[in-house]
């Protein structure tokens, strides 16, 4: 059967959703063998076996966190002249796509990047993505190489499936380019506790009809009472109400949770950009004209400052 | 000597207006108005800073498109640039990222560079990768996706705001780089800068300018193929209310008879 490769995002050996929901995908292509990069990468090894991964090819070294994705980059490539894969998925985070694009370039492939399904074709793995923001739906295919492609987070459920998962050294030697760009300083983003905005279940959103960084107090509450992350329109994060790691749009992440929740937000194509492929779409707006209660599934027409305190309360004493 | 910046700036149709695919599949160019980039006019806005720190620079604008694109560079030297390539070749229609980065590269390379600089994604495919394709084909380093960025004896220094870390990087010149819309806001032309636009040279390259071959790009050449584009179905109307006291409890009505409570 033929092999997919299946490039590993984790943090210090801990695996990020995403990369489950491709083991998913690369098991309707194939069988996945999996590339887990720096430090902990061992580590990484029985959460991939358990999600399908036949083997897990793992290296680290200082240049994978002392300069920028070119050392993933000859890692990757590495594992693909090891493997001979029938297709390599990565998953679409900035890094992960440059990683993708780079390697692509260097084996001669075509590249398809934010696929939102996969499934196998006579000719290849074919992946449907959205565009112009999700207003169209497209089936593509690499014609030229070996396929890379980069899909987004919540595109297939995280499914247990027991495999070998065998742990096999790589072995990578960088080229001069890998030291290219240097990594001088690194400050982590501090962790606030709540689920990651793009692999949330539940996203609760706030925008310009907040007014002021104070307020988002509330929509924080509402997010709590939920299990659910905060996200915030660009409006929002201009104004230094909320920090752009929150931004959800086209310039921000792209979310596509099962419900989301959007309050003080009027919709305008760049928010909705990001998260239009939300499965329910519920908004609070004074303005019965705004263009998000042409996506909703649900909405309210009232201020924020009165339906959002209610329906925390609500959903705090249903949850008892 | 002077510090050479070229911009790629991309030709895209206005995100408002009703875009959507033609019958061969590629984006329909004709319905719907074109325009700048609006993610390039912060990679022109960086280049003109840049430009303006130095000693001594030149800052071109390139762009591969077709002829309507000229516009996208006429805005882009009316903000200030000093002049513009334009690529354009009616074998390129239908080019996907590879064939689109291959024809920069070498147009690039012709022009002559010290730094390049681009958007962050352009607000048509939205791919966000060919800063990375063109720093993996012109072999130098990538300093990407940056909201500050600063050129300075020979080198480019940056700051990176990543999923799980903000990052400082450095890398020598020549380099790649690309800006995101943090970077601070793109300047308005001025109505001296459109008139003295006029007057600024646009160089016109073809295929054989940049001895590619027409099988190596378009929609035949290209990497990647698309099979078919669905407009999504409308999505059906949904429940609105109005909040007369009871906005919230009917909303978690909602929510609970959709078991998310
Ligand atoms: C909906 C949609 C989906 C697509 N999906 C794919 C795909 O999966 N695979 C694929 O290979 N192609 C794809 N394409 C084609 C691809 O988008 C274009 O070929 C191409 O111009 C490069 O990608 P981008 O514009 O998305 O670049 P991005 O990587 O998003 O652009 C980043 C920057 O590169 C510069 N740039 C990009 N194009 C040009 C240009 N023509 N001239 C000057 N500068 C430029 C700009 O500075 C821009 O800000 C898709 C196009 C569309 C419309
Ligand atoms: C290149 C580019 C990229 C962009 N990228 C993004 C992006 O990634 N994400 C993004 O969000 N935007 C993005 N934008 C900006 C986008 O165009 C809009 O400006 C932005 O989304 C507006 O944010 P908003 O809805 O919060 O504000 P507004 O459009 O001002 O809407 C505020 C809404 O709040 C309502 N409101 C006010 N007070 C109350 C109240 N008390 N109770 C209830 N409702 C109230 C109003 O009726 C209004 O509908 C981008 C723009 C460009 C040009």
């Amino acid at each position: 059967m033929a092999e997919i490769l299946v490039y590993v995002d984790h943090v210090d050996g801990a695996v990020r959703k995403p990369t489950l929901e491709l083991l998913t995908l690369a098991r309707r292509l194939g069988e996945p063998v999996a590339v887990a990069l720096g430090n902990g990468a061992a580590d990484a090894a029985p959460a991939l076996a358990e999600h399908g991964a036949v083997k897990v090819l793992t290296a680290d070294a200082p240049e994978f966190a002392e300069y920028l994705v070119v050392p993933k980059v000859e890692a990757l490539q590495a594992a693909y002249e090891a493997v001979s894969p029938a297709a390599v998925l990565v998953p679409s985070s900035a890094e992960g796509k440059e990683i993708a694009a780079r390697l692509a370039v260097r084996i001669g492939s075509g590249i398809i990047t934010d696929a939102i399904d996969l499934e196998a074709g006579d000719e290849g793995p074919v992946a449907t993505q959205s565009a112009f923001a999700a207003s169209f739906t497209t089936k593509s295919r690499v014609s030229k190489g070996t396929p890379v492609i980069t899909v987004k987070p919540n595109s297939a459920p995280v499914e247990a499936a027991p495999a070998a998962g065998a742990v096999e050294a790589l072995a990578v030697s960088f080229s001069e380019k890998a030291h290219g760009t240097k990594v001088v300083s690194r400050t982590p983003r501090e962790s606030t506790g709540r689920p990651e905005l793009t692999e949330a279940a539940i996203v609760v959103s706030g925008g310009r009809g907040v007014n002021g960084a104070e307020n988002f107090g509330l929509i924080e509450a509402l997010a709590d009472s939920l299990g659910a992350a905060v996200g915030a329109s660009r409006a929002a994060v201009d104004a230094g109400w909320y920090p752009h790691s929150n931004q959800v749009g086209q310039t921000g992440k792209s979310v596509s949770p099962q419900l989301y929740i959007a309050s003080g937000i009027s919709g305008a194509i760049q928010h909705r950009a990001g998260m239009q492929t939300s499965k329910t779409i519920v908004a609070i707006n004074k303005d019965a004209e705004a263009p998000i209660f042409d996506l909703v599934d649900y909405g309210v027409v009232g201020d924020l400052f009165d339906v959002v305190p209610q329906l925390t309360e609500e959903v705090k004493s249903r949850k008892g | 000597m002077s510090l050479r910046i070229v911009v790629c700036v991309k030709y895209v149709p206005d995100a408002t207006g009703d875009r959507h695919f033609a019958d061969d599949l590629t984006v329909d160019r004709d319905d719907v108005d074109g325009l700048l980039s609006e993610l390039d006019e912060y990679a022109v806005e960086q280049a003109l800073q840049i430009a303006e720190e130095a000693d001594e620079a030149e800052v071109t604008v390139l762009t591969v498109g077709p002829e309507d694109a000229k516009d996208a560079l006429r805005k882009a030297l009316s903000m200030g640039a000093d002049k513009a390539v334009h690529v354009e070749d009616d074998d390129l229609h239908g080019s996907d990222v590879m064939a689109t980065s291959l024809v920069l590269a070498k147009a690039i390379e012709k022009t002559g560079y010290d730094v390049v600089i681009a958007g962050m994604a352009s607000t048509d495919g939205t791919m966000g990768v060919l800063p990375a394709i063109l720093a993996e084909r012109l072999g130098v380093p990538q300093v990407t996706l940056l909201s500050e960025v600063k050129v300075e004896d020979g080198k480019v220094t940056g700051r990176r705001d990543g999923d799980t870390a903000s990052e400082q990087l450095e890398a020598s010149l020549p380099a790649v780089v690309s800006v995101t819309d943090q970077s601070g806001e793109a300047r308005y032309p001025s109505f001296k800068g459109i008139m003295a636009a006029k007057k600024k040279p646009v160089e016109s390259l073809d295929l054989s300018d940049l001895d590619i071959e027409a099988e190596e790009v378009g929609l035949e050449g290209s990497w990647t193929a698309v099979d078919s584009a669905a407009e999504r179905p409308a999505r059906t109307a949904g429940t609105i209310v109005k909040d007369e006291g009871e906005g919230g409890k009917q909303l978690a009505e909602f929510l609970a008879s959709q078991k998310f409570i």
